[in-house]
């Protein structure tokens, strides 16, 4: 475990094999999703209240899954950037914070258009929407203060401590539909008791959420690599990759 | 099923398809800007490093 932080924790290490796993991250993802999507457009069955409308879920939930899981990620960076000061992982926060404010911008609007045809409107200002409008903001504060901070280690500091606090609006975000009265339905996959969804509607789901989260670790790589070159490119490991 | 139902997605087209084309949009989107960025920064090195050779011999 230890040899494997500190390996990945090492910029040349990161950047060869992160390259190494591009190419599989991306087949992987491809076939999860277009598996997903035929089984969720085409086969699963159309919901008895709410028609074809429903079909939304299919990229509505596993877009808001992310965009919870990825802030997370980041608040787990922010500690090690505060505890161990490694770079690399100020890199995978930073380079997180565009995904998972895409993420949640998808889970909003998306919302919003499933909304409209099942409540009549495609906003309320209700526990569960307000919420994760917060987390937009937090995703955009992020990307902001470290922009608007010169100094690269002071603003990877400050951006740690910026995303360990916001951690604090994911439960709120996961209980608010049973915290408050809301709009929003409450959770049918994430809760102890038994899923209240049929499997063929289910898998379509369960497929669409792992292809989104092996998308992430794709889009991710991509961006970290990018970010590394760019860094780092007077160091003696991105002047090896040229000698020849 | 006919093929202009499933385009139909029981009335509900309009919701249904603009938020699969956002998704797809995101999806594209968070892999090209990163890849382009890295490209263009390979080129930028590459050239560097060419220029640092030929003032070198």
């Amino acid at each position: 475990m230890w040899k494997w932080f500190h390996q990945w924790g090492s910029p040349p290490h990161f950047y060869r094999r992160a390259g190494r796993w591009l190419p599989w991250l991306g087949g992987l993802f491809a076939i999860f999703f277009l598996t997903g999507l035929v089984d969720g457009l085409v086969f699963a069955p159309a919901d008895y209240q709410q028609g074809d409308s429903y079909r939304i879920i299919y990229v509505h939930v596993p877009a808001a899954w992310m965009s919870m899981f990825i802030y997370m990620v980041m608040a787990v960076c922010g500690v090690i950037v505060l505890v161990w000061r490694m770079k690399m992982a100020e890199i995978v926060l930073i380079s997180s914070a565009p995904i998972g404010a895409s993420f949640t911008f998808l889970a909003l609007v998306t919302g919003s258009l499933w909304g409209k045809p099942m409540w009549g409107t495609y906003w309320v200002w209700d526990a569960r929407l307000t919420s994760e409008l917060i987390l937009l903001f937090l995703y955009l504060g992020v990307i902001g203060l470290y922009g608007a901070i010169d100094e690269k280690r002071m603003a990877g500091r400050a951006v740690a401590i910026l995303a360990i606090v916001g951690a604090v609006n994911i439960p709120i975000i996961h209980f608010s539909v049973e915290w408050w009265n809301s709009l929003h339905q409450g959770p049918t996959v994430t809760k102890f008791d038994k899923p209240s969804i049929h499997w063929s509607m289910l898998l379509p789901l369960l497929l669409m959420a792992t292809a989104f989260q092996i998308y992430y670790v794709w889009a991710l790589f991509l961006k970290v690599r990018a970010e590394l070159l760019q860094r780092e490119r007077n160091s003696r490991w991105v002047e090896e990759l040229f000698r020849s | 099923m006919s093929l202009s139902e499933f385009f139909d997605m029981g009335g509900y087209a309009a919701f249904v398809w603009s938020s699969y084309a956002l998704t797809l949009m995101v999806l594209v989107l968070n892999v090209w800007l990163p890849w382009r960025q890295h490209r263009q920064a390979l080129r930028k090195l590459k050239r560097l490093h060419r220029q640092q050779k030929a003032s070198k011999s």
